[in-house]
């Protein structure tokens, strides 16, 4: 019994692990019914993978059988793999004792889908009702929608999971047409836009009366797979900034493909996933959430692809010169903001400071600023007299060469992809 | 210049300020007397814990503080660093003499050392609700043994007590050799004598449940599964999780096949 377990547990975890876009952050399920759990909106990463992602949650198919075919995907029915499903009990008996040992935050369920949508989405349902209403768990459950199931039953799981997801997985769709012909972003556009409505109409109701439950009260997310296709850093954030626009979207994530398949439509196998170029795809999603940035500062017609080599903040300020250097003891938040070698912290904390006199170059590097970096861009209490006017080529070559050492100690075998 | 020696407790910390407001001494040195090297030049006073005046202190600080830098104290009290308990002394003595609103001027140094000391205690703070591994005992009860830098279960015991509210559990620090008990109520501290039990993190106990191994198994077959191998990067691996936790990890334990 135990040994069939544990043959569908590694089946089924090894099936989920590419979907990238798993993170338990922004949950607040409090513990009210003497029950298990709670879920914070910071989450918790229990533990990393030797490849450095943090293992939140248990992240599980429940079943890598599919009626469909897409070319990027393990579980696609051309590929020869053993094939296996969990039943309803079974994924609640993991989460419930995994949790219980304070593995996990929670459970991430997906699945392929078996028969038709439908089906498939209805047993997912039954796993988190009864994860809730028997077992009286309150941690944080993700659920992927599937593709194509009936309104009823993604409401119906709306209320029971945090957050759900439905992967665009293709940034543009004439690259998903190329790679998952029976599948088109309108797919994934549609339940997006029905449960962003009723999130909205969720609020509302709860706003007259209290006793309305919440609808996925962390919100929904969506994946792109990165570097399968030949899309522009440009389309995809882009894609990015119109997804966060349209469907109130709390993260996109962004996975560089993992070649799985010998499909000549794809990178081959044994060729390295684009890490570098994901890690530059995430940076730039930072600067839009939290940085103020519009997606077209950073990326257009005639910037199309981000910089390998720095990192897009440095980029942008490189090319936007004559914003700088700006008077750190006066400028507001938000341009402070702009200015690389300086993070949110930091910037909030010159903001804090400078009420108590001029900041000097000590302070700032003791707050937290990355003074050898942000030097070329910023003026303060004893700052040289004149700053010599430099070309952004120069600065770049300036600042690599500080920071050489230090990436000389990075793992190389990542940097010679590009 | 003169030393001020105090036993390393929160109320030996806070009537040392008091002390110094009523004395006014000049500069000063504070150390606990675990720390202190007696020096024949210099004076050396020693701290007489007092309830009342250090209840003073503390409502003094509470009513100039806001709650983020009162945590940010707690922890750093917490750090048993003593150059946090200097940073402590100083940062008090500096807000009651300025009287005003001195808690964010980052380009004082001891404003800083609070917030990078507490900053520290707060990581392992959340390593610890991260890194905890309960182990099923026989008893019915759910055990961890953990041996943290800083004395973080005092910071923890809220965490835990909200998420498993329906089973028994116990934290237990080793170095400090004091628990939290969780009895499906109330937290309690309790001790306990190891003459009985093995001491140990928890893992490889010999009083474990029936099924404790099972789930032991699937954890860490569950690990190794979500594991990519074209993504290997153990440098950033052990930045997350540092080697000095790993006998925690249920994950990390690897027995022979
Ligand atoms: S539908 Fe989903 S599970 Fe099935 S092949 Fe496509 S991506 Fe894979």
């Amino acid at each position: 019994m135990s040994e069939r377990l544990r043959e569908k547990l590694n089946i089924l975890a090894d099936a989920a692990k590419y979907d990238v876009s798993c993170s338990s952050s922004g949950g607040n399920r409090k513990n009210d019914n003497k029950g298990l759990g709670n879920s914070h909106a910071s989450g918790i990463c229990h533990t990393y993978t030797e490849d450095g992602r943090c293992v939140s949650l248990l992240k599980i198919l429940l079943t890598n059988h599919c009626i469909f075919d897409c070319a990027y995907c393990v579980s696609r029915k051309s590929n020869d793999i053993t094939r296996a499903a969990f039943t309803v009990e079974e994924v609640v008996e993991l989460t419930m004792n995994f949790y219980r040992r304070n593995y996990i935050e929670g459970l991430f369920l997906s699945s392929g889908i078996f028969k038709n949508a439908d089906f498939t989405m209805e047993r997912l349902l039954r796993v988190v009702k009864k994860l809730r209403l028997e077992e009286r768990f309150n941690g944080y459950i993700h659920l992927k929608t599937i593709p194509g199931a009936s309104e009823e039953l993604i409401r119906e799981a709306g209320m029971y999971a945090d957050r759900m997801s439905i992967n665009l997985e293709m940034p543009t769709e004439s690259g998903l047409k190329l790679l998952a012909p029976e599948k088109t972003h309108q797919q994934v556009t549609q339940p997006l836009g029905f449960i962003k409505n009723q999130i909205v109409q969720f609020k509302e109701e709860r706003k007259l009366i209290k006793s309305t439950p919440k609808f996925v009260s962390a919100g929904q997310s969506t994946q792109m797979v990165i570097g399968a296709t030949p899309e522009t850093d440009k389309e995809i954030m882009q894609t990015a900034a119109l997804f966060y626009k349209d469907f109130s979207l709390k993260r996109v994530y962004y996975s560089g493909y993992i070649p799985i398949s010998y499909d000549n439509r794809l990178p081959m196998i044994g060729s390295q996933p684009p890490l570098i170029r994901e890690n530059r795809l995430y940076q730039t999603d930072w600067l839009m959430r939290f940085y103020g940035f519009h997606v077209n500062e950073l990326l257009n017609d005639a910037n199309p692809h981000l910089d390998i080599d720095i990192d897009p903040k440095l980029s942008w300020a490189l090319r936007n010169l004559q914003h700088f250097p700006v008077d750190i003891n006066v400028a507001a938040y938000k341009v402070i903001l702009r200015i690389p070698g300086i993070g949110v912290t930091s910037a909030k904390k010159i903001v804090q400071a400078r009420k108590f006199g001029k900041l000097r170059i000590d302070q700032l590097k003791k707050i937290g600023v990355a003074y050898n970096r942000a030097k070329y861009f910023i003026k303060c209490a004893d700052s040289p007299y004149q700053l010599k006017d430099y070309q952004g080529s120069q600065i770049k070559s300036f600042i690599q060469a500080e920071s050489q050492s230090k990436y000389l100690k990075y793992d190389t075998s990542q940097l010679i992809l590009f | 210049m003169q030393n001020y020696v105090f036993d390393g407790s929160f109320e030996g910390l806070l009537s040392a300020v008091f002390n110094w407001f009523e004395r006014k001494p000049g500069q000063v040195k504070l150390q606990t007397e675990a720390a202190f090297q007696p020096d024949a030049f210099m004076p050396c006073l020693h701290i007489v814990n007092e309830r009342e005046k250090a209840d003073r202190v503390w409502k003094g600080l509470q009513a100039n503080l806001s709650k983020a830098t009162l945590r940010k104290f707690y922890c750093t009290y917490l750090s048993e660093l003593e150059e946090g308990y200097t940073a402590l002394f100083e940062f008090a003595c500096y807000l009651f003499t300025e009287g005003a609103a001195i808690e964010n001027n980052y380009g004082n140094p001891y404003v800083l050392a609070l917030s990078k000391i507490a900053k520290k205690v707060e990581r392992e703070k959340h390593r610890m609700e991260a890194f905890i591994r309960f182990q099923h005992n026989a008893d019915g009860i759910y055990y961890c043994g953990i041996d943290p830098d800083f004395n973080v279960l005092p910071l923890i015991a809220t965490h835990f007590k909200n998420r498993y509210a329906d089973q028994q559990w116990i934290i237990y620090d080793l170095k400090r050799d004091y628990g939290l008990f969780y009895d499906l109520s109330t937290v309690e501290e309790i001790n306990i004598d190891f003459n009985q039990r093995q001491k140990t993190t928890g893992i490889a106990n010999a009083i474990v449940s029936e099924k404790e191994g099972l789930y032991a198994v699937l954890w860490k077959d569950y690990f190794k599964s979500t594991n990519i191998q074209a993504r290997k990067n153990t440098k950033l691996h052990v930045q997350h999780v540092p080697k000095r936790y790993w006998k925690y990890l249920t994950e990390k334990q690897f027995e022979p096949d």
